[in-house]
């Protein structure tokens, strides 16, 4: 079968190492090895290219001006919306409101939904191993509207149990806010099952996908939730743009969050009128440069196949996994069956910040810390971890060098 | 970025085997500090004899930089004066954030110099510091541990 063919062909990464500039410079005389795509991926040649070209030939105002370059500007804005649409299969390009990224997202439904939907009493179900932005816009919300906020728990290796999850589904519960790939673990939750659960109750969903969109297909109608949030600066776009997808008839019904230009048909002081979706949650003039940059890195994913990159991945992960297991002294934190591109790990009497910085002198960029997610560094009894994360550029040779740089450390400071 | 600089023998030992390691139960002065960047906390208590420092002790946990900062300066600091330490602190942070300060006369603090090269661990060294500050500026009037 020509697919079978296809998918034996192995995974060029050095091809794809090309595509990415940052990767070919030494950081402390080193050669760079990025492993902190979890917490902001590189850019393509494409990305920077594409947002450049925007400025430097197209910028205007988009939705306004009859003149070319706002026609110019408006259709690479509205093309990118689709491009949006179709990488996470919705309906229509109703359903995409850009943003600022996940955390934007995910408090435009708080705001907006929560406020208008919720009641004193009412309750909003998360996990434990959520971000601070899909833990904290709740509790702000739970404040104003006198809601409470449910914690399904986590075990020992990540995995947040279904069933605590089904037993806090009562007829109070008015909303479920998920990760879909937790970024402190990396564990990968069964979001669908997690999600059919929610809507044969009828209760409202939210997803955080910050973590998966790099990494995982992601079909918000084979999901089935309501919300889906994500930042284009995860999976190798600009900072400041993410989409919040939003069911239409959900979005539909729900207030307008911010106010000003764009977001309105007309305005008189006797009273305004709401511009018609996604435009009403859009107020101001967005992020134009940064909306076509996510266009171009939905292209840029697109050109990859999904079963090489997933295979790919996964030996990373794997690899890793095994290769810093037998450090003596090294326990990895997360361990959950499903995991998806990153490992986090303490080791004994070495804080994870001194790890970092020798790590970083040898040219290998980490993330240590609490990773926004204090609730999972307190399940774990740990101040902090250290993590290393992945991307479709990684290299098991990244990954070595990794090791060593932790052995060197250890021998250093322990 | 020389490593050795940051983490010198000096550092690697305190941070090994932090001095003056525990608590002072009834002590005069408390002050708690944590770096919220990096999940660093500690808890000193200071004893006071009339204006002098009799002793002090710190707990907590954090990196080699800020435990080697907090063992070295419950050293430096015994038997001085309050106003002696403050000028002590003074000189430490003028040293780690890179302005005119004669390392040499710091003693063994000189060992923390290495820190200025390495601009994200400023704040690590400079907690143990800060948080002396503050339990001798509450110091005035004595406060309970409990």
């Amino acid at each position: 079968m020509a697919a079978a063919r296809e998918a034996a062909v192995p995974f060029d990464v050095e091809r794809i190492r090309a595509d990415f500039p940052a990767l070919a410079r030494r950081v402390n005389g080193r050669p760079l090895a990025y492993l902190d795509s979890a917490a902001s991926a590189q850019q393509p040649a494409a990305v920077i290219e594409a947002v450049a070209d925007y400025a430097r030939s197209h910028h205007a105002n988009v939705h306004r001006g009859v003149h070319t370059l706002s026609q110019e500007a408006t259709a690479l804005f509205e093309g990118a919306r689709e491009k949006a649409r179709r990488f996470v299969n919705a309906a229509s390009v109703a359903e995409i409101v850009f943003v600022r990224g996940t955390t934007e997202a995910i408090n435009l439904v708080a705001q907006s939904w929560g406020r208008a939907g919720l009641a004193a009493g009412d309750e909003i179900v998360v996990t434990q191993l959520e971000h601070h932005s899909n833990i904290v816009p709740w509790q702000l919300l739970a404040g104003q509207t006198g809601a409470r906020l449910k914690v399904a728990p986590i075990d020992g290796r990540g995995v947040v149990d279904f069933d605590a999850y089904l037993g806090l589904l009562g007829p109070r519960t008015r909303l479920v806010a998920l990760a879909h790939v937790s970024n402190a673990l990396g564990t990968v939750l069964p979001v669908t099952q997690f999600l059919a659960a929610a809507r044969d109750r009828g209760i409202v969903t939210v997803v955080d996908g910050a973590q998966a969109v790099p990494h995982l297909p992601v079909d918000v109608r084979a999901l089935g939730c309501d919300f889906y949030a994500f930042s284009a600066h995860k999976m190798y776009g600009p900072t400041g743009i993410g989409v919040l997808y939003g069911r239409e008839a959900l979005l539909a019904a729900m207030p307008p969050w911010q106010g000003g230009g764009d977001m309105i048909l007309t305005v008189s002081f006797s009273g305004s009128t709401w511009n018609h979706l996604p435009h009403r949650f859009e107020a101001g003039t967005p992020n134009i440069g940064g909306a076509v940059g996510l266009g171009a890195a939905i292209d840029y994913l697109a050109a990859v196949d999904p079963a090489r990159l997933a295979a790919h991945e996964q030996d990373l992960l794997d690899y890793a996994s095994a290769k810093l297991a037998a450090i003596p002294g090294l326990t990895l934190v997360g361990t959950a069956p499903d995991k998806c591109s990153l490992v986090s790990f303490t080791v004994e009497a070495v804080h994870p910040h001194d790890l970092g910085t020798v790590l970083d002198a040898r040219g290998v960029a980490v993330r240590t810390g609490h990773h926004c997610a204090m609730p999972v560094m307190e399940h774990f009894g740990l101040p902090a971890t250290t993590r290393a994360s992945f991307g479709l550029y990684n290299t098991r040779a990244e990954i070595d060098l990794l090791h060593d740089a932790l052995e060197d450390a250890i021998r250093m400071l322990r | 970025m020389d490593l050795a600089d940051l983490y010198r023998d000096v550092i690697v030992d305190h941070n090994r085997s932090p001095r003056n390691r525990g608590r002072l139960p009834g002590a005069c002065c408390h002050a708690e500090g944590n770096n919220p960047l990096c999940g660093d906390r500690l808890q000193l208590d200071v004893e006071l004899d009339g204006d002098r420092i009799r002793d002090l002790r710190f707990e907590g946990s954090g990196c080699a930089i800020s435990t080697a900062s907090a063992s070295l300066m419950s050293e430096a600091v015994k038997g001085r004066s309050r106003a002696e330490a403050a000028e002590l602190s003074a000189a430490v942070h003028r040293m780690l954030t890179g302005q005119q300060e004669d390392a040499a006369r710091l003693g063994k603090l000189a060992a923390l110099a290495g820190v200025r090269e390495f601009p994200a661990r400023v704040k690590c060294a400079t907690l143990a510091w800060h948080t002396l500050n503050a339990a001798l500026a509450g110091g005035a009037a004595p406060v309970t541990t409990e």
